[in-house]
């Protein structure tokens, strides 16, 4: 008896696979089943103000948001459709006072649940209330490895004493612990200590995602940017400690694309893997996609189903697959490979979403912007723009960065 | 500081596995295959899988599977042993399998 497990990814993205039939007529590159997996952002609203949230500029306020009764009807219908697992992020997902009944139903209806949460609103009543509601996993973003530069990151006094504290009651309540690290250059000099907390707190996995630049993060990208330096010790490290922590910590890498040569195979190709929904209803193709101008996004709230959203919205089907392909990606060998990377990058640095990733060394903007990246990085701003529901607020103070980081 | 502990269990025939509550076995209905769930994975055991995790209920020991097993399909005991054992410590290996807990007397 050899393997015994397979990713499922590839099994259910197999042109055999009862879902994907529905479009047997068209080439693999375009086949695509039900997400395994979906994103559901519960609000924009969090007390952290990261510099490089993943959310979008203008931010969902609270009277849009689905209320209980709409979030649970989704919950049940993702589960019809044969979504297996719900990703309850934000902002904050804590932050909803229903987020017990939300993963009770989510449990109630048969997915499994991860909170991905920044975990300072949460009391230790309320983490155990959540596990006994059926909460599979716990997900905690750290900012570093010690307050100072934790807390300045974040924008959020405490707070990374806070986040220990929820990770070690995580474990306590045995549910598993990812610690999910967002790495740029004021904090890459941490992640060997970083990778050390994790062990400390017992975490079974970590994530390294340095910053991608969209939104938030390439408003702030002069002052997040790493240097090439930066990255090859930054691999180093994470290699050395995948081979120490072999069966103690699983580590997840994501490599800055700015400095890649290829670009990154994104949510698996637009449209094919994954969706996720919006504090508001909207059912988008990632987290970054309202950023692409010009693009309407179906909501919940319509009268079509998610399943039909999924399979004929304009939006998801105007980047799935490789026909929308202009060169040099239409004639790349790669091209199912990366389904030409990043339609919300090459919007952001480009103008055109439908443009060749210009992480892609192919891509005409390539050699422009590495250098542009390598330019900022060396340049040495501090200074952040903090994420908030007024369109950011610049860092009070450099000299109190400088002291800070000097300490 | 101390070593870091392992959390991987080396399974033995007096071990007693059971699905750590991350892992959850379960039959997809709508694409009809049994799934693993686990954080940010999906995984899909085959057949003969399915069958030894569906034993795993952290009563059982090893020996006890082994013995079920041996006599279903009327094979030698050594042979699905080897088998079994290198089947259950590679489910361990990647965290899909956890010794279960000694409850307090």
């Amino acid at each position: 008896m050899s393997p015994t497990l397979t990713d499922a990814s590839p099994v259910f993205a197999d042109p055999t696979d009862g879902l994907a039939i529905m479009e047997k007529t068209r080439s693999t590159a375009e086949t695509f089943g039900i997400p395994l997996a979906v994103l559901a952002e519960l609000t924009h609203r969090c007390p952290l103000q990261c510099p490089y949230c993943s959310n979008p500029v203008e931010l969902e306020r609270s009277s849009q948001e689905l209320t209980t009764a709409e979030w649970k009807k989704v919950l049940s219908e993702l589960a019809e459709i044969g979504v297996l697992q719900i990703h309850f992020s934000g902002g904050e997902p804590t932050a909803r006072k229903d987020i017990v009944e939300l993963v009770q139903h989510a449990t109630d209806v048969g997915l499994y649940s991860n909170l991905i949460t920044s975990a300072v609103l949460l009391t230790r009543e309320k983490l155990s209330s959540l596990a006994d509601a059926g909460l599979c996993h716990v997900q905690i973003s750290f900012q570093g490895n010690e307050p100072i530069v934790a807390d300045r990151v974040g924008g959020y006094k405490n707070g990374h004493a806070k986040k220990l504290e929820v990770a070690r009651w995580t474990r306590e309540l045995d549910m598993p612990l990812t610690v999910n690290a967002v790495m740029h250059r004021q904090n890459l000099h941490q992640l060997a200590d970083i990778i050390q907390m994790a062990v400390d707190l017992d975490a079974d996995r970590l994530e390294v995602a340095n910053v991608q630049y969209y939104g938030w993060a390439l408003k702030n990208r002069a002052a997040l940017m790493p240097t090439m330096e930066q990255i090859e010790e930054t691999s180093r490290i994470v290699e050395d400690a995948q081979v120490r922590l072999k069966g103690i910590l699983d580590i997840d890498y994501v490599v800055p694309d700015y400095y890649a040569l290829r670009p990154k195979k994104c949510m698996g190709g637009w449209g094919r893997q994954f969706f996720n929904i919006s504090p508001a209803g909207k059912i988008l193709p990632c987290h970054a996609a309202e950023t692409i101008t010009g693009l309407e996004f179906e909501s919940v709230r319509s009268n079509h189903s998610i399943a039909w959203i999924w399979q004929n919205s304009e939006a998801f089907n105007r980047y799935r697959g490789t026909g929308w392909m202009p060169e040099p990606c239409a004639s790349c060998a790669f091209k199912e490979i990366d389904f030409g990377g990043c339609r919300c990058q090459a919007f952001a640095l480009t103008g055109d979403a439908g443009n060749t990733d210009p992480a892609c060394t192919l891509s005409p903007r390539h050699e422009e912007i590495f250098k542009m990246a390598e330019t900022e990085s060396a340049e040495g701003a501090t200074r952040f723009i903090y994420r908030n529901f007024a369109g950011g607020t610049l860092e009070a103070d450099e000299s109190f960065v400088k002291d800070q980081n000097g300490a | 500081m101390a070593e870091p502990r392992s959390r991987r269990m080396q399974v033995e025939e007096a071990s007693r596995p059971v699905l750590p509550r991350h892992a959850r076995l379960k039959f997809d209905d709508s694409r009809q295959v049994w799934v693993i769930l686990a954080p940010e994975r999906v995984l899909a055991p085959d057949e003969i899988a399915v069958e030894i995790l569906q034993l795993c209920d952290g009563v059982r020991s090893v020996a006890d599977i082994i013995d079920l097993l041996a006599a279903k399909y009327a094979a030698p005991r050594d042979d699905i042993g080897v088998d079994v054992i290198a089947m259950l410590q590679d489910l361990a290996d990647k965290g899909f399998l956890t010794q279960a807990k000694e409850k307090a007397t």
